[in-house]
């Protein structure tokens, strides 16, 4: 429980600082150290056991269907890293205190500070590698925030954007490489990966898993060819780069490697992944940060080149490079973070850190002076220094190893050319900036010491550098044992640190990168020129074009596909039926089905012979477009005979009351169109379109012969059976609308209704253009309502409603229903409306037809559930017969009731479009003169 | 309560109906509470439903009480009422943001919200294939009308475009439904997988085709390639409730994919067993490219949102493709995280849009936000889930996803295409994050600050997504138990056929 609380007080300790920040910077700071020195305490309470050798573990189910568990183990390798990141994030805490200006927020950078700690112990506490790369990402993120956090730097933001693409880009192949490992091993638990790394090794899915998890690792810890985005990272304050770039963040990367060491190292691809990766880091980047002008950009790239050296540790894969790797995370933390402190001091102070502004330093501030200069000669691998002692051990690993054969030279020198410029480098941060004549046009001017409190992390760091270098058996070598065990998955064979191991051959090399280091830094004015000439390239401006190229290349290929054209949408829809049609039916044998044909008789011949002239007229003619609707309507009226040829009334009635509707409600829009539809497909594509077109007309043919020619049993000798006996109606086709499926009956007049409000919403103060003349410039007829009309149409209006309701009451039995009978009632209104004008109706029926369209579904809606009362489902019907005086018996089915609903729906729906189409053409029969601009209400 | 199943159709039906009735009132405050108190009584509802079908009982009720397969049925299994719970919590939070930020009371916004959830709920519940048209053309209708509110030609087109397809869609569904009755003479879905499963090899093919027919009605309401064209300018152009409440829209073809083509033409289904999935894989595939490269396009914050839409489908459609009971219990999962964390997506961009001086969402720098901390972390929250990133859903629906495919061929191509879509949200997202919210210029914004209400409503969309990833491990032991229902129609199929009416 108590890892659990190590890993998760620093949210709270995120959360504190927020709370305080309005009491002032100090308070601030010492509540926001709280909860990282609590979880401090904890790790050194379990040090003895740890050091002992024990490991601590937490178990809790999290997702097990996943693999995914809260369970943490406090091993030596997880202890020392849990103590680095706590221990120098009190440190970074209270630098930052003194270093932030009071412009910024202290508050939300403690908060992100220590949600990038929590994901730091997280990872570094893990027993489950899913878990661990959760916190993973989690650093990515956070750090993403903490390099942004001068966000209004455009350098910053930069560098925060290209460090999230490629250590996310890196965590997104080691969740890869992680799910392979979790597949071989069965288990996403560290503890059963590490056992079984024989296992891993030994499969098929080793070199790629390998790769993937090498992959994650070196985006992390910034090898080459990844290690771009460190030295951008920068632009973040400089507790950030002290802390991510120095102590943690970066060490992610080889916390992985040394984590998996059992269970993926040890085999030839390792050793030269791993430790190439790594001498091509160490040695390029050392050369690279002698060049940089920048402090931080100084030891951005020496920090690169350490990571490079310890990732060539780890891959040399021996025992004693291992412990030399763990060794060296501890020294480099040490003196990378005091370094960083130091130059965000001068930072501080001076107002620059460009080392050809900054020099001689000394005068002005001694003791930060002495410290850098203790700290730098540690980077440097001077003796009686921590650096010293990591960089023998790797020059002593460096001299035999096996997998090199014949080529064994060629490590040592190259690791030597590295510690070389390591020297050189160091040795500049030290002449150039302490000594070297007088400082040039700095901003702040002249600089003194910064306040106390301030230097004393950086004091801390630098003590600490003295005393594991001088007295490394008693400081370090516990720690380091306990860690090296730990990666190398047994007890680490005995070795003692020790300054002095007689004159060698590691301690010539270490002799010879010192003097040489210094001959380097002597000749630097020439090497600076050939650099500037050769290699300056800003890898920011190169990842930004080549983010821009890409966001292009994707726009290019979305407008292309994406291009806004309705006509190519529906060639691909169509297509695909096409497509996918024809392969369903090529295995077909047989088109046609054994059923007998019936004979065509001559008016069904002359009919499907109009249905045909109707259809290719109307898209031949599709340009004029009234002319297209008139033959259209014939298409329908002989689709309403067909019905009755067939047997249908009751689909004849619908589809001839439909069509009167429809076609006169696209009258009047077309009204608003121009007459005519201009040329806008082009030869090439009406090709396709017909052959399209045609093709597809041709399988629904084709599918309407298989099917009709193939006997058919079906569902429908129940309705006919059940109609009378079950439905109380012997019209079977209105049973089935109101009774058998009343269901989709109501989901229709539910779309009847959507429609309605749609069209009203669309309409709703939409202004539109009139036309006053029609195509060829005839002006419309000044007397739109002839008095014949109107008189006719209001005597035909109370016979129209009378029809309408006898259809309407028969429904049940004959041919009618609230659908039909709606809709002759609306064609009734419609009349009046032609023939008297809207504003004549308006003033007459004052009905706001939404609410009618609305109230109809609703009756349908409370007809159903009446039928809850007696315990029936939704929709039940009911009948009995009673007996009128005069009318006689008379059947009272409580499907009327629904089919109420049905009618008021029709009715309102279709009047609502009609009247809005109609209200957009209130002015058009006015005189000229008003209705110049052409526009209405 | 026998009636229960019946509830998330019909008390959608009953409050759109009443706020229709009530349009046109200057008073809106008891419009919003009808509305509001609408949309949570569902979610009560589809809690209920979702701990009935947990115990994997199937229930039928038999509208009119006709007995399947003569009547029409309302089927509740694990995947219906999962379908419902997803769309309902939806709902309720797009609801919620509708009810605080607009109303024209011309529009009828709430309103139209409430007859699309019946449409939606419809879809998920019904075992009758023809009611299942209905059920789309309501939600078609719905979704048109609330497309076209507001103004602009943009809107007008897009909207355009949406229902033209659509309505092509619908003729072919007619088409690919009379198909199938035409040779099955059944509509009830449970019957017509009997009846499908008896086909003889000369009748197969017809029913082939109609089947493949039906993958293209499906894949034009999934929005898969090449049938995704119309999405991301519709659901940009959409006001925000709507555009987030249409996050569950595509969904509605998947789980039309999943149900149809493992109840009728599944591994039970005689000569056409499992036709569909060679098919679904490429797709799947393609989809996911074309749509991460348009998250990378995209020129506006919502058109990135439209497009990580695109690529959600994408992923859903390669786990149906997979066909396996891990890979259906992981595609559903995600279902639910897409589903919700596009939705509050959709409305952090508009509480972002509101803010900006310009009131666009154009990727292009401007005076500072007004809140910008409190959306710069909602923005980011979001992002992170959609992109996959941990702790949260996204991180969980894709690793699930990924175990799911195992260590094959097909492995290479799903790996590298779903983290290749995790890198190109990352990327964009980055991108546009930092553009609205660090690369500020010009001081502050001279725009309100977004109201507690609305805000409220996008931070308890986005809650669901920390949530979905805290309490996963119930969540995906029901999803598991729902693809094992799913691939065994069996069960269904009796407790559908079997059914008795309340008459005998």
């Amino acid at each position: 429980m108590t890892l659990l609380l190590i890993v998760l007080l620093p949210l709270f300790g995120a959360l504190v600082p927020l709370a305080t920040e309005r009491y002032g910077r100090n308070i601030c700071a010492w509540s926001a150290c709280i909860a990282p020195l609590i979880s401090l305490g904890l790790l050194i309470s379990h040090l003895p056991r740890v050091l002992a050798g024990e490991t601590l573990r937490y178990h809790r189910e999290w997702l097990p269907s996943l693999g995914l568990d809260l369970s943490l183990r406090l091993d030596g390798l997880g202890l020392m890293f849990a103590l680095l990141i706590t221990g120098i994030g009190l440190l970074v805490l209270l630098y930052a205190r003194y270093y932030l200006s009071s412009k910024d927020s202290l508050g939300k950078l403690y908060a992100l500070l220590q949600i990038f700690m929590l994901a730091m112990l997280g990872i570094v506490l893990s027993d489950n590698i899913l878990l661990m790369l959760v916190f993973w990402e989690l650093t990515s993120l956070s750090s993403f925030l903490l390099i942004g956090y001068w966000s209004h730097q455009s350098a910053a933001r930069k560098g925060a954007r290209m460090a999230l693409a490629i250590t996310g880009a890196g965590g997104l192949c080691l969740l890869a490489g992680a799910l392979l490992l979790g597949h071989i091993v069965g288990s996403f638990n560290l503890g059963d990966i590490l056992a079984a790394g024989d296992q891993i090794r030994a499969h098929s899915l080793y070199p790629i898993t390998l790769i993937l998890v090498l992959l994650g690792a070196f985006t992390k810890s910034a090898q080459f060819p990844f290690h771009f985005w460190l030295p951008h990272a920068m632009s973040a304050p400089t507790p950030v780069s002290a802390y991510l770039h120095s102590a943690t963040m970066v060490k992610a990367g080889v916390f992985l490697l040394a984590r998996l060491y059992p269970a993926l190292a040890g085999t030839e691809m390792w050793f030269f992944l791993v430790s190439f990766t790594g001498l091509a880091t160490m040695v390029y980047a050392a050369y690279t940060a002698l060049f940089k002008h920048d402090l931080k950009g100084l030891l951005a790239y020496s920090t690169i080149s350490h990571l490079g050296l310890i990732t060539l540790l780890f891959g040399f894969s021996t025992e004693l490079a291992a412990a030399a790797a763990v060794f060296h995370i501890i020294n480099h933390a040490t003196f990378k973070a005091s370094l960083f402190m130091a130059a965000g001091i001068i930072d501080h102070e001076t107002g620059t850190r460009d080392m050809r502004k900054l020099n001689g330093l000394w005068k002005y501030m001694p003791y930060t002076a002495l410290l850098a200069m203790v700290a730098s000669a540690a980077m440097a691998g001077v003796p009686l220094l921590n650096g010293f002692l990591s960089k023998e051990m790797f020059f002593a690993e460096s001299l035999h190893l096996e997998y090199m054969g014949a080529w064994g030279w060629v490590m040592p020198v190259l690791a030597t050319l590295g510690a070389l410029f390591s020297v050189a480098y160091s040795w500049r941060f030290i002449h150039d900036v302490f000594f070297n004549g007088e400082p040039v046009d700095l901003p702040k001017y002249p600089p003194h010491e910064p306040p106390r409190f301030m230097k004393v992390p950086v004091e801390m760091l630098v003590v600490l550098c003295l005393l594991v270098g001088i007295f490394p058996h008693f400081t370090v070598e516990p720690f380091m044992h306990a860690a090296a065990s730990a990666v190398l998955g047994h007890e680490m064979p005995e070795y003692h640190l020790a300054l002095w191991h007689g004159f060698n051959l590691p301690l010539l090399m270490s002799g010879i990168a010192l003097a040489g280091g210094l001959l380097l830094y002597s000749q630097r004015k020439g090497l600076f020129a050939f650099y500037e000439r050769k290699f300056r390239s800003d890898e920011k401006l190169v990842f930004e074009a080549r983010v821009q190229r890409s966001v292009r290349l994707a726009q290019w290929v979305t407008d292309r596909l994406e291009n806004g054209s309705l006509q190519r949408y529906m060639a691909l829809f169509v297509g695909s039926a096409l497509v996918v049609g024809t392969v369903g039916m090529w295995p077909l044998a047989e088109w046609t089905g054994s059923r007998a044909l019936t004979p065509v008789d001559p008016v069904s011949l002359i009919a499907a012979g109009l249905l045909i002239v109707g259809s290719f007229g109307t898209v031949l003619i599709h340009h004029n477009r009234f002319a297209a609707l008139l033959l259209l309507s014939v298409v329908g009226l002989v689709v309403s005979l067909t019905f009755i040829r067939f047997s249908a009334p009751d689909l004849a009635l619908t589809q001839i009351s439909v069509e009167a509707v429809t076609i006169v409600l696209l009258m009047l829009a077309l009204y608003f169109l121009p007459q005519l539809t201009p040329n806008e497909s082009g030869p090439k594509r009406v090709v396709r379109d017909v052959a399209l077109s045609g093709a597809a007309g041709a399988g629904v043919g084709l599918l309407c012969w298989t099917v009709l020619t193939r006997p058919f049993t079906s569902i429908s000798d129940y309705f006919l059976e059940n109609s009378v006996s079950g439905g109380g109606g012997s019209n079977v086709v209105n049973v089935i609308l109101v009774d058998f499926r009343g269901f989709d009956t109501l989901g229709e007049i539910t779309v009847l209704a959507l429609a309605a409000v749609g069209i009203y919403a669309m309409l709703h103060g939409l202004k539109l253009p009139l036309p006053n003349a029609d195509g060829e410039g005839r002006r419309w007829a000044q007397d739109p309502h002839p008095p014949i009309l109107s008189v006719m149409t209001r005597i035909l209006l109370p016979l129209a409603i009378m029809v309408s309701l006898y259809i309407f009451l028969r429904g049940h039995n004959m041919p009618g229903g609230g659908f039909i009978a709606g809709l002759i009632t609306s064609v009734a209104l419609i009349l009046q409306y032609i023939s008297t004008g809207t504003e004549w109706m308006q003033q007459r029926l004052r009905w706001n037809y939404r609410k009618v369209a609305a109230s109809g579904v609703m009756i349908a809606t409370l007809t159903g559930l009446a039928s809850w009362l007696f315990g029936y489902p939704f929709l039940t019907s009911t009948f009995t017969h009673v007996h009128w005086p005069v009318v006689g018996d008379f059947e009272l089915a409580s499907a009327m009731a629904f089919d109420v609903g049905v009618y008021v729906t029709v009715v309102g729906a279709t009047m609502l479009i009609l009247a809005h189409l109609g209200r957009l053409a209130q002015s058009t029969h006015e005189p000229p003169a008003t209705n110049e601009k052409g526009e209405k209400i | 309560m026998m009636h229960l199943i019946a509830l998330p159709v019909l008390l959608p039906l009953i409050t759109g109906l009443l706020l229709l009735l009530m349009a046109g009132r200057k008073n809106f405050a008891l419009n919003r509470a009808i509305s509001l108190i609408g949309a949570g009584l569902l979610v009560l509802v589809a809690v209920l439903l979702f701990y009935t079908a947990s115990s994997g009982v199937i229930q039928v009720y038999a509208m009119g009480d006709w007995a399947p397969p003569f009547g029409i049925v309302l089927v509740l299994d694990r995947l219906s009422a999962f379908m419902v719970l997803v769309t309902s919590v939806l709902a309720f939070f797009s609801i919620w943001y509708a009810a605080s930020t607009m109303d024209h009371p011309a529009y009828n916004l709430n309103g139209l919200m409430h007859l699309l959830l019946m449409g939606i709920n419809g879809a998920f519940l019904t075992g009758d294939l023809f009611n299942l048209f209905v059920c789309f053309e309501v939600l078609l209708l719905a979704s048109y009308a609330l497309l076209i509110q507001g103004d602009g030609p943009d809107r007008a087109k897009a909207a355009l475009h949406y229902v033209v397809l659509n309505l092509a869609g619908s003729s072919l569904f007619l088409i690919a439904v009379a198909t199938l009755y035409g040779i099955t003479g059944t509509l009830n879905m449970a019957d017509m997988a009997v009846k499908v499963a008896q086909l003889s090899e000369e009748e197969a093919p017809i029913v082939g085709a109609a089947a493949l027919l039906f993958l293209v009605v499906f894949g034009l309401k999934a929005a898969a390639v090449p049938l995704y064209f119309w999405l991301p300018r519709a659901y940009s152009a959409a006001s925000a409730p709507v555009a987030a409440m249409f996050a569950i829209m595509t969904k509605i073809g998947v789980y039309a994919i999943a149900r149809m083509y493992t109840l009728i033409f599944g591994d039970q289904a005689g000569h056409l067993a499992n036709l569909v999935q060679p098919w679904l894989w490429p797709l799947a595939l393609v989809t996911l490219t074309l749509g991460f490269i348009g998250v990378l396009a995209g020129r506006t914050l919502r058109m990135q949102v439209s497009y990580l839409v695109i690529v959600s489908v994408g992923t859903l459609l390669a786990g149906l493709a997979i066909d396996t009971e891990a890979s259906l219990s992981a595609t559903f999962y995600y279902l639910a995280h897409s589903t919700w964390v596009c939705g509050a997506l959709y409305l952090i961009v508009d509480l972002i849009r509101r803010q900006r001086e310009d009131g666009s969402d154009e990727l292009k720098s401007g005076p500072a936000l007004p809140q910008a901390t409190t959306l710069g972390i909602l923005f980011f929250v979001a992002a992170l889930s959609v992109a996959g990133m941990p702790p949260l859903s996204g991180f969980v629906g894709k690793v699930l996803l990924l175990n799911a495919v195992g260590t094959g061929y097909e492995a290479i191509w799903l790996w590298s295409l779903v983290l290749l879509s995790g890198l190109a949200a990352i990327t964009a997202l980055s991108r546009s994050g930092s553009t609205f919210f660090w690369r500020t210029s010009g001081g502050m914004a001279h725009t309100a600050k977004a109201r507690a209400w609305p805000l409220a409503a996008a931070i308890g969309l986005l809650t669901t997504t920390p949530a979905l990833a805290l309490w996963g491990e119930p969540i995906i032991a029901y999803t598991d138990a729902m693809a094992e229902q799913l691939l065994n129609p069996e069960h269904y199929i009796q407790s559908v056929l079997r059914h008795t009416t309340v008459g005998g």
